[in-house]
């Protein structure tokens, strides 16, 4: 009945909110991940602290795709209240292991796939006389049924619940009996292995396990940003927390105890942003990790810092909005909001990393644009990446990097000029130079919304006004040339066919191009990694009959950028969306392909 | 008005201060403010004390909301760099700006609307973190820019130009902020100069939060008959709770006092407050206290005014934060990035 699947499948765990779960899931990630294989870890939770269902998903795939798979081969369900719907997603000839403790016969409904019962309660409760452990060790008990069934090295495991709980043995010798619980179990009861199964692999020692907001939280700590002011949402929240630990680890000064860094928790994101804007303005590296709801509190304060040309990163890991009820589900749905926030005539420069990797690259590139372009740059990350657990290649630091902190006068410089005007554009790129507070004062100015002429003084004449907001247009068109380029993956023959996606879209369309071109379907493939669009994506637009923009939001915002920014021909833009809040699956994209094409075809 | 160019006047005997600046090297440009304007008075007021205590302008920086109040550090330090934010935001860019250098002298002008209604939220977070800067807000019950509205601190009853009355309760900074833990409360008033440049000397130099509450006429818009925040009827009520004499850190006190009637209060870098009461048993020290009078004195619809409270030990922002004495801007790259080795060493955990 059950097909064999080596090393290309898809485990999902149902479990209650607070019991503990994340680091029993944690432990099998690790460790299919130290088997070589590569693998991916997505959390699907409730905005909720405690009794609500949670999954976890893990896929397992030796080709390597990344994406989230609609797929569910093994489902672990250990919440009796969402039972049934769990079964019901089991892909046919999947296994579905419940806790026989209490009896469900008149639950199991399916033929189609395999039931496997382990009284996983039942042995906690006997082994273990503490009520809090028995609920946590029922965790750790699954994960040796798993290991039983799924054929995942013991040995490993065993070192990886020594390397967690080194500095208490105690929890090492409670965590090893769970597993036994759970693995002598299933050793003794089913036939093992099944033939869904992990084999290992090859060798992933150059790869890590890390989330977008961890790899970002450390991007700012690398890029030298000594402030950070925020407001707590979700999904950012990990951001701050990673920037927080790893100052902790790094920046805290081993004569003194002093810190070389200030976290600002603001009282709501209008003070984070101010912040930001007062720290970038007298020097320092400042930034503020938010998310969709915070950039529209924000907006007053981005379109002053656009005026006004202060530098200050923005990282907006978006999620669903507005307010309650699916603010824990992911989306790219801050395209539009971010590229034009605020009033008056504004734009921004935007990053779009497509995994966590890219998330520690462009925190440190932004704070370089932002103090060279001195504006405010956004880099939109989102749930599925700021969140979940991603396996990516190992960070990669060049020691002989130093910030481009962009023209900034030294009191020497401005001893030297005649006279400073703060907003004169001397080389032609639209960017003029500024000075710091605290340094000379000759180089004084006063920073002030859109009323300020190009030497920086009050103004309310028309023409000043145009020439400073002109001047910004020039700027804009250096940013073009100075944003991270795109990827391409040029199709295997010719085709008059591409497909234009960005961000945590990326995983999907690496599967589908494979998929499709299978199918016979040959595309180009561009990633786009920021606005404003350079040449190179201006171009790939211009040469392509037909293009698909894949994204994840319900209004193609990305497609709407290119229609505005790029003269395009809109109807030769097609948009494949995928909106419903859990992240996009390559099926979505092979379907929304094939649909279109074959339309064509009929019509 | 607005587009003249501010002569500079120079007359002979003009006195330079302790680092050779005259007092016109603390003037900005030209004010655009109403003829008479209490806020005027206010700005005089700031560059008489910086002057005074000879502080260099460049390592000032003078920040402000939105508002009329708010265009006036444009008028004083033109050495300084100023930042005229958005409406009620100005404490949270203080806050970034004293995070990203923590040695700058900071000045904050805010008015009544700015702090008491749009930016209520950041004027009390500011009091909470005890920022190291001195925070005037220039009162005068109105909406000026606007044309005469009623602010948040106008008083209930009291009679807009065009004849409304107020219906609602004032905030008042004074008692909202030392209720919220403030370590420096006092009020003034603009016609008042020789109050106001002590009081403005002793919050610049007082380390942490001073709230100064300047009640400051709207002559266009809030000088008539029936308003409480006129220049007649702050005369008429005006009550200094207590006199301060600002003692710098190398200046003995020769000032003779009756004992009983003084406190000495010493500052951080070794300057001295010396607080003389004006009522008997006022004690700006002691928080439970002043609040009871500044109630009883509110009953009787007086203007208390003066160094209201003030609590030298509480600790400002950064010590209790442990920040670097170096300022963040100036700390050297190789001590914020750990390097390659280190990100090497943390990736060992990650697999």
């Amino acid at each position: 009945m059950s097909e064999n699947r080596v090393n290309d499948f898809v485990l999902k765990i149902g479990t209650v909110n607070g019991t503990g779960s994340a680091s029993a899931n944690g432990l099998l990630l690790k460790a299919l991940f130290r088997m070589g294989i590569p693998v991916t870890g997505k959390n699907l939770f409730p905005s909720n602290i405690q009794g609500l269902p949670t999954w976890y998903g893990i896929r397992v795939n030796h080709k390597g795709y990344m994406a989230r798979s609609k797929r569910v081969d093994v489902m672990v369900a250990l919440n009796a209240q969402t039972y049934q719907k769990d079964m019901d997603n089991v892909s046919p000839g999947g296994f579905l292991i419940y806790d026989s403790t209490w009896p469900r016969e008149r639950q199991l409904s399916r033929t189609d796939i395999t039931i496997l019962g382990v009284p996983l309660a039942k042995l906690c409760n006997e082994n273990f006389s503490d009520a809090r452990v028995r609920i946590l060790m029922k965790n750790i008990a699954y994960v040796g049924v798993l290991a039983a069934l799924l054929d995942i090295d013991t040995v490993i495991l065993h070192s990886l619940i020594e390397e967690t709980f080194a500095s208490k043995p105690k929890l090492v010798e409670s965590n090893l009996k769970a597993i036994n619980l759970g693995f002598n179990y299933a050793k003794e009861n089913f036939t093992c292995p099944l033939p869904i199964r992990a084999e290992t692999m090859g060798d992933n020692s150059k790869h890590i396990m890390i989330d977008g907001n961890s790899a970002a939280g450390l991007g700012c700590v690398y890029a030298g940003a000594t402030v950070g002011a925020w407001y707590p949402i979700t999904p950012s929240t990990g951001l701050m927390d990673a920037f927080k630990a790893y100052c902790k680890m790094f920046r805290i000064d081993e004569e003194t105890g002093k810190k070389n860094y200030v976290i600002i928790q603001a009282e709501d994101e209008l003070a984070a942003a101010g912040t930001v804007l007062g720290a970038n303005w007298v020097g320092a590296r400042a930034f503020t990790p938010t998310s969709g709801p915070g950039i529209s509190l924000m907006s007053e304060f981005i379109g002053f810092a656009y005026y006004t040309e202060i530098p200050s990163v923005f990282f907006n890991v978006q999620r669903v909005g507005p307010s309650t009820g699916m603010p824990t589900r992911t989306q790219q749905c801050d395209i539009m909001l971010c590229a034009y926030a605020s009033h008056g005539d504004t734009q921004h420069p935007l990053l779009f990393p497509a995994n966590p990797y890219e998330c520690f690259e462009m925190a440190v590139s932004a704070f370089d644009l932002s103090e060279r372009l001195q504006t405010p740059v956004f880099v939109l990350s989102d749930l599925d990446i700021g969140m979940n657990d991603w396996m990516i290649p190992e960070l990669k630091w060049d020691d002989n990097y130093r910030p481009d902190r962009g023209k900034v006068l030294s009191s020497e410089d401005v001893d030297n000029l005649e006279k400073f005007y703060r907003y004169l554009d001397v080389d032609g790129d639209g960017i003029a130079a500024r000075t710091l507070p605290g340094e000379n004062p000759k180089g004084a100015y006063f920073v002030r919304g859109s009323g300020h002429n190009k030497h920086g003084m009050y103004t309310e004449s028309s023409e000043e006004y145009k020439d400073l907001v002109d001047r910004l247009l020039v700027k804009w068109d250096t940013a073009r040339t100075l944003v991270p380029k795109p990827v391409f993956i040029p199709a295997e023959e010719e085709t008059s066919i591409g497909i234009v996606a960005y961000g945590s879209s990326d995983g999907a369309v690496l599967e589908a191009l494979d998929n499709l071109r299978d199918q016979g379907i040959h595309a180009d493939y561009m990633r786009v990694r920021a606005f404003p669009f350079n040449e190179e994506v201006t171009h790939f637009v211009e040469q392509h009959e037909t293009i698909f923009v894949v994204e994840q939001n319900r209004d193609a915002q990305l497609r709407s950028l290119l229609i505005l920014e790029t003269n395009t021909d809109a109807r030769k833009l097609i948009p494949v969306l995928h909106y419903s809040g859990m992240p996009i699956p390559s099926a979505c994209v092979v379907e929304g392909i094939c649909e279109h094409l074959c339309a064509k075809d009929v019509a | 008005m607005s587009f003249i160019k501010k002569p500079r006047v120079d007359f002979p005997g003009q006195l330079s201060n302790e680092i050779g600046l005259l007092k016109r090297d603390y003037e900005g440009v030209l004010s655009t403010l109403c003829a008479g304007c209490g806020h005027d008075s206010i700005t005089a007021a700031i560059v008489q004390a910086f002057w005074e205590l000879s502080i260099a302008p460049e390592n000032v920086i003078k920040l402000s909301g939105i508002g009329c109040s708010s265009k006036t550090p444009a008028y004083f330090l033109s050495g300084a760099h100023g930042f005229n934010s958005v409406h009620g935001r100005m404490p949270s860019v203080a806050i970034g700006a004293h995070s990203g250098n923590r040695d700058l002298v900071c000045i904050g002008v805010s008015g009544d609307g700015d702090s008491l209604s749009i930016g209520f939220g950041q004027f009390g977070h500011a009091v909470r973190r005890n920022l190291n800067m001195l925070y005037i807000i220039e009162n005068n019950g109105v909406y000026g820019l606007t044309k005469g509205q009623f602010s948040a601190a106008a008083d209930k009853g009291s009679k807009s130009k065009k004849g409304d009355v107020n219906q609602w309760k004032n905030i008042d900074a004074v008692s909202t902020a030392i209720s919220m833990g403030s370590s420096f409360v006092a009020r003034s008033f603009s016609g008042d100069r020789e109050q106001l440049v002590t009081l403005i000397k002793a919050g610049i130099m007082h380390p942490g939060c001073a709230i100064l509450d300047v009640v400051s006429p709207c002559v266009t818009f809030n000088n008539h008959a029936g308003s409480t925040k006129s220049y007649t009827y702050t005369r008429d009520h005006y009550h200094p709770a207590s006199q301060t004499d600002f003692i710098p850190p190398a200046n003995e006190i020769k000032v003779s006092y009756a004992e009983g009637t003084s406190t000495v209060v010493e500052l951080h870098d070794g300057s001295r407050l010396l607080l003389k009461k004006a009522d008997s048993g006022y004690d700006a020290t002691d928080r439970s206290r002043v609040m009871r009078y500044l109630e009883q004195q509110r009953a009787q619809g007086e203007v208390v005014t003066g160094l209201l409270y003030i609590n030298a030990e509480l600790p400002e922002m950064h010590r209790i934060y442990r920040t670097s004495e170096t300022p963040m801007k100036d700390v050297e790259f190789e001590k914020l990035n750990p390097g390659s080795d280190a990100l090497a060493k943390l990736q060992a955990r990650m697999r």
